[in-house]
């Protein structure tokens, strides 16, 4: 599905990822860790297209087809999903609103019809209670006054709605309390499915105890330093980022 | 500047689907004025002696004043004497045609401009009334509302069918010498609508009246009146386009409107005068002195305007709260572009007890653009409880352009409440990426931003109008985002 090979991006001259190589199969949970200002949210930035980035080296392909190229809007209907870490508001539109004016833009462009009315509003409330959200958050401007927490979750309700096929979530579980922590970790099992994958960035491993993933890998300084499966996380827990780091050296 | 934010810059390309030309016959007056173009004018429309004399009056009066100079506004002179006062399609006969009579060519046109003046494809609920360069061509439904006692006519012809109304009320709201633009609007107006409501009418149907500037080196000078009498209620609309020309045209217009006792007044106006291109060349200077008087008691006018043309627009639709517990709203959106300039804003001056004003205006500026609200509050010392509530927003579209905001408040009644709230903001680079990356496009989001960002004051205009507002800024924001 995504297959990140060699990839070399920088910032206003500043280069962040060195050589990062990344391969993720449909269906598959993989979460990244790693130290602040390693590059984690410039990888889910370069691969959602952020402008302002500059791709050195390497390449990206996702489903066949070079992601690079793509117009981020582009890479969004064809199924790339990012959760960001720091979610905008915008004043004036109301959820509900965006969730329709994107689900249709993404259905529009895969050759389908606008979603009925009724139909949408069905959909979008059976989503608000998975994620237990009162409903009254669908009619608010999007992440207008939301606290941190609420802002992540409606995040995920996004998620949900838009139905992607690679959802990269950057650092979800923070700022969430426990019992919301569980609430998005079920919505987001609920969504895993043997063609959807998850790229899972964040700092703690409780996450990875209600989110099981396939695959943890360690990003420092711009690259992948180590990779293995659930029982890195608990180990990195245990020791720090200092044991990898001084591994990869 | 990061190539996001030359993208937001981009988006605005402006294309103006109003801009043809229609070709036709014409009687036209020779560039200039002086008191005998007046007379002219006057003899032509065949005018009652007492509009003649109105005319004149203000004419002098205006030779004696200057133009305003306190907008900020850069406004190239205007030769006053290069502009022909009176252009309209030559017809057969010179009095009122019925609706088959009117050249296929200007049905054409408000065909083209989304106008069908044919009352049968026209929607249900709407009358129309035609004003193309200096003279009504077509006002639809008059049969309809004069069986409900409305009179909806051309103001010309109301100043021959109903003199003595026209002269009771006109002026009356704006006088002759109010301002510069007011007394040349005085002097040489030519058309526009005329709207009485009697005693305890609801108007069955929206009243509106279409400007269509197409001749070139002309002005237009248009003149509105309407006056709802006592437990009346009308909603009025009003649109206006113009063809692209190279050259900046004048549109000078005055709009009175009277409310009586617990009378209530609508006006909606969605201006769309040609703004000039990208590079500011052209457009329609728009000079417009609208006001209402509420002077009976608990009468009510909302003036709502979507002002997204012109290249220039002074406009300041304002009330003046004579009679108690009147109430004033403005409610406004004015979105700037490329090199477009507006000054706009309202006054609502409150002189009678329990009266209340409600304000909210969304300057969008884009481009190079500079948008600047100016409001005044003044509460007189008759005004007992006054209450005013302004609500005042600024949105800019990328780096290049301005907003300003010069509320003036003068209270001199201590127990009057006014309040005054400003924002400014921007769409940010954020913003833009995250709707992309929920699938939208670059111009879909600015657009569903500004759109959200004027939800208030859309929410305020007539079903009909608020889609084509919507439409309307869709387009001045299309074109762009690579
Ligand atoms: N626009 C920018 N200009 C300069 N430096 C930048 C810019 N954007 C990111 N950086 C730097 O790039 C590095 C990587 O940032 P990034 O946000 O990817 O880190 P991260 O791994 O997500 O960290 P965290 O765990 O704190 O979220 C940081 O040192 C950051 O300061
Ligand atoms: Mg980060």
């Amino acid at each position: 599905m995504l297959n990140i090979n060699n990839l070399h991006a920088g910032v206003e001259g500043k280069q962040i990822l060195k050589g990062l190589n990344l391969q993720i199969n449909p269906g598959e949970v993989h979460a990244i860790m790693g130290p602040n200002g390693a590059g984690k949210s410039t990888l889910s930035h370069v691969l959602s297209g952020k402008s302002g980035y500059e791709i050195t080296q390497g390449s990206v392909s996702y489903q066949g087809r070079d992601l690079l190229d793509m117009e981020p809007e582009d890479r969004a209907r064809e199924g790339v999903f990012l959760a960001f870490q720091y979610p905008v508001e915008i004043p004036g539109v109301s959820n509900i609103y965006l969730l329709k004016a994107a689900l249709n833009a993404i259905r529009k462009h895969h050759g389908l019809n606008e979603v009925d009315a009724m139909d949408f509003l069905a959909l979008v409330k059976d989503k608000v209670k998975l994620l237990q959200m009162d409903e009254k958050f669908l009619y608010r401007a999007v992440n207008e006054g939301f606290s941190g927490g609420e802002k992540k979750r409606n995040e995920i309700l996004q998620a949900a709605v838009l139905e992607p096929k690679l959802c990269i979530l950057d650092e979800t579980d923070s700022g969430l309390d426990i019992d919301a922590l569980k609430i998005v970790a079920d919505g987001v099992n609920s969504l895993r499915s043997q063609d959807r994958s998850f790229l899972m960035i964040t700092h703690y491993q409780r996450l990875l105890d209600y989110i099981k993933p396939d695959f943890v890998h360690v990003l420092a300084d711009g690259k992948i330093v180590k990779s293995g499966g659930p029982e890195l996380a608990l180990e990195l827990e245990a020791k720090g980022y200092s044991w990898v780091e001084g591994q990869a050296a | 500047m990061s190539s996001s934010a030359e993208k937001i810059e981009d988006l605005i390309g402006q294309e103006y689907k109003q801009g043809f030309v229609t070709e036709l016959e014409t009687e036209t007056f020779e560039p200039g004025l002086d008191e005998d173009v007046i007379r002219r004018l006057s003899k032509i429309k065949n005018e009652p002696e007492f509009m003649l004399e109105y005319r004149l009056k203000a004419f002098r009066h205006w030779q004696k004043m200057a133009e305003p100079d306190w907008a900020q506004l850069n406004i190239d002179p205007i030769d006053y004497q290069a502009i022909s006062y009176y252009s309209a399609p030559k017809k057969k006969e010179d009095k009122p045609q019925s609706l088959d009579e009117v050249d296929p060519e200007l049905l054409e046109t408000y065909k083209k401009l989304g106008i069908p003046l044919d009352e049968q494809e026209r929607l249900a609920g709407v009358a129309v009334d035609a004003v193309f360069d200096s003279v009504s061509v077509a006002t639809t439904f008059k049969g309809k509302l004069k069986e409900a006692g409305v009179i909806f006519c051309p103001i010309s012809e109301a100043l021959n069918d109903y003199p003595e109304l026209v002269q009771q009320y006109l002026g009356t709201v704006v006088p002759t010498g109010d301002n510069f633009f007011a007394a040349l609007n005085a002097a040489v107006f030519t058309d526009g609508s005329f709207v009485y409501i009697p005693k305890g009418v609801r108007c069955p149907m929206e009243l509106s009246t279409y400007f269509r500037i197409n001749a070139a080196n002309t002005g237009q000078f248009e003149r509105t009146l309407i006056i709802a009498d006592e437990d009346s209620h009308v909603s009025y609309l009003e649109g206006c386009t113009a063809p692209m020309r190279d050259e900046n045209q004048l549109h000078a217009a005055v709009v009175e409107l009277v409310a009586m006792d617990n009378a209530e007044i609508k006006y909606s106006t969605v201006q769309n005068w040609y703004p000039g291109d990208k590079d500011g060349v052209g457009g329609i200077y728009n000079f417009v002195t609208k006001r209402a008087e509420c002077r009976g008691v608990n009468s009510k006018v909302s003036w709502t305007q979507v002002e997204t043309g012109s290249a220039i627009t002074w406009k300041y639709p304002s009330c003046v709260l004579l009679g108690d517990n009147s109430i004033g709203e403005f409610y406004s959106v004015a979105l700037t572009n490329n090199f477009q300039q507006a000054d706009t804003g309202t006054k609502m001056i409150h002189v009678g007890k329990n009266t209340s004003s409600n304000i909210v205006s969304k300057g969008i500026s884009a481009g190079k653009a500079q948008n600047t609200y100016r409001g005044l509050v003044k509460v007189a010392k008759s005004a007992d409880n006054a209450r005013n509530y302004t609500q005042c927003d600024s949105l800019l579209v990328g780096d290049a352009c301005g907003a300003h905001t010069f509320p003036y408040v003068e209270v001199k009644q201590p127990s009057a409440q006014v309040e005054h709230e400003a924002t400014t903001s921007k769409i940010s680079e954020d913003q833009l990426f995250f709707c992309q990356q929920r699938g939208l496009s670059a111009e879909d989001a600015v657009s569903m931003i500004v759109n959200g960002f004027c939800k208030d004051v859309f929410k305020e205009l007539p079903m009909e109008f608020a889609v084509e507002a919507q439409a309307l800024l869709g387009i001045s924001l299309e074109g762009s985002v690579g």
